[in-house]
């Protein structure tokens, strides 16, 4: 039988705080803190200063949640923040949300969608975007809003094709700005 | 009958007030400052070629001319979300500030709980509470497109709602804590001020109703003064004329509970009445009139009521 109240395994029913660095991991797979600020500043090249106010959280397996103050550890509730990133599987993964709200500032892996292409992304739609030379795996999508880059979601770019990986929720079929 | 009959003898032009119901709501969006501008916001909706009208009381607060708001770009930003115009004044009768900590009784689906996110400007504990766990996705959904993050989500019951979750038993703990600076109850009631946008709300009334969601708002208003420090404010809100919902509910809580009403600023331009003292065979505190009525012909809005209370003790 489990017990439901070690600290060493991840429970799907409560949030748990991220160990500040890999040496001060107990549970098997949890990322840390560090780890992940690491990971958008390689990845979207943002400043890690962008996360110095928020503290990470795991709720079930590689689900992490960043919130913008101190919170008691654990602690049973339906949502704490905002969901950022999908880990534990070979390709970490942001959010659509993450993306949009801290992305404006990303410097690499930022793929820039003419309107058309913009339209066809948030549609759900792939592409085939022969003409991108960067990276391969996820990438923000952007395109130009109001005189500024804006992010739009993500996208995961693979043999010259750009999936979009907009939920179904957050799809809309919206007009080609020119 | 149209139980809107029963508030003519507390309404200033009853013609007017019933002209108004019968007429549909415009279309209104709130910009979303966690983030963007109003500015862009505009500069967006210009570009689009979407027609709207700033209203007269508040920057944010657009009237769109012939749009939903779903179909644009900057809502597909969470730059926009669409809300009344007149349920934006629960949240600046609040005035959260940036590091506090709030809860929001009654969240679900979350344009008031989102409004007082961006005026903390997303920094500091707000819990967005709601019984209702169906509802609990709507809420999540709408934080997360408009890149809310400093929401913890529960689902209780606001009557009792338990503080234990976040450490009151372990204050020694980093980030325990057990009063909130503000909470806002916007209660569940008999909706008869959103009638110009679901006239049904007016077929399915009955006073059984009524003395029904009075109790439930009594038991969560009481609630919300006990887990507020002292000094703190409470916001007490319904979108129904009903003194039974409103007057009655703070004269119940002022007896039991240690707190007081106080005035609060409603924006310049924005017309409302004060709260009535008799209501049938009924008197209430005097200190009800601080409480503020909304009916629909002042601003052509839907019907409201908005009260603040400043916890004691």
């Amino acid at each position: 039988m489990r017990d439901e109240t070690a600290e060493d395994e991840n429970w799907g029913q409560q949030f748990d705080r991220l160990p500040e660095t890999p040496e001060d991991r107990v549970v098997e797979g949890r990322p840390s803190r560090q780890e992940v600020v690491d990971w958008w500043e390689e990845r979207f090249g943002l400043d890690p200063e962008t996360f110095d106010h928020y503290t990470f959280w795991e709720k079930g397996a590689g689900k992490i949640w960043a919130f913008p103050a101190e919170m008691v550890d654990p602690i049973q509730v339906e949502g704490l923040g905002m969901r950022i990133l999908r880990t534990r599987q070979r390709h970490w993964k942001p959010s659509t949300n993450a993306v949009q709200r801290f992305c404006r500032d990303a410097t690499k892996n930022v793929i820039e969608l003419s309107p058309g292409e913009a339209k066809a992304f948030v549609a759900g739609h792939d592409q085939q975007l022969d003409w991108w030379e960067g990276d391969w795996g996820y990438l923000v999508a952007a395109h130009e809003l109001a005189g500024e880059r804006e992010p739009l979601g993500v996208g995961l770019y693979l043999h010259g094709e750009l999936r979009s990986t907009v939920p179904k929720g957050r799809q809309e079929d919206l007009k080609k700005l020119d | 009958m149209n139980p809107l009959q029963r508030y003519a003898p507390l309404v200033d032009d009853e013609e007017a007030f019933f002209e108004a119901c019968e007429r549909p709501l415009p279309s209104v969006v709130r910009v979303n400052t966690i983030k963007t501008t109003v500015e862009r916001a505009r500069e967006a909706l210009d570009d689009e070629g979407v027609a709207y009208e700033q209203t007269d009381w508040h920057p944010g607060i657009l009237k769109l001319e012939d749009s939903t708001a779903g179909t644009n770009w900057p809502y597909f930003h969470g730059w926009l979300h669409g809300q009344e115009e007149v349920s934006a004044l629960p949240a600046i009768a609040l005035d959260p500030q940036p590091g506090e900590r709030v809860w929001d009784t009654c969240a679900a689906p979350g344009s008031k709980t989102t409004q007082i996110a961006a005026m903390m400007n997303d920094e500091g504990v707000l819990v967005g509470n709601d019984n209702n766990l169906g509802r609990l996705s709507a809420l999540r959904h709408n934080a997360e497109r408009l890149g809310v993050t400093n929401l913890v989500v529960t689902n209780q019951d606001a009557r009792n709602f338990s503080m234990k979750p976040f450490g009151e038993q372990n204050p020694e703990k980093p980030g325990a804590f057990d009063q909130f600076d503000r909470v806002l109850v916007d209660a569940p009631c008999s909706c008869e001020g959103t009638c110009r946008k679901n006239p049904d709300v007016l077929d399915e009334w009955t006073m059984n109703h009524v003395q029904s969601v009075a109790g439930i708002q009594k038991g969560i208003l009481r609630r919300a003064v006990q887990v507020t420090k002292p000094g703190g404010s409470v916001v007490y809100s319904t979108c129904t004329f009903a003194p039974e919902e409103n007057e009655a509910v703070l004269d119940f809580v002022l007896e039991r509970e240690d707190c007081e009403l106080v005035e609060w600023d409603v924006p310049d331009a924005f017309e409302a009445s004060p709260g009535v003292t008799e209501w049938e065979d009924d008197e209430y505190d005097p200190s009800v009139t601080k409480a503020r009525r909304v009916y629909p012909h002042q601003n052509d809005t839907g019907g409201f009521f908005t009260a603040k209370l400043e916890v004691q003790g």
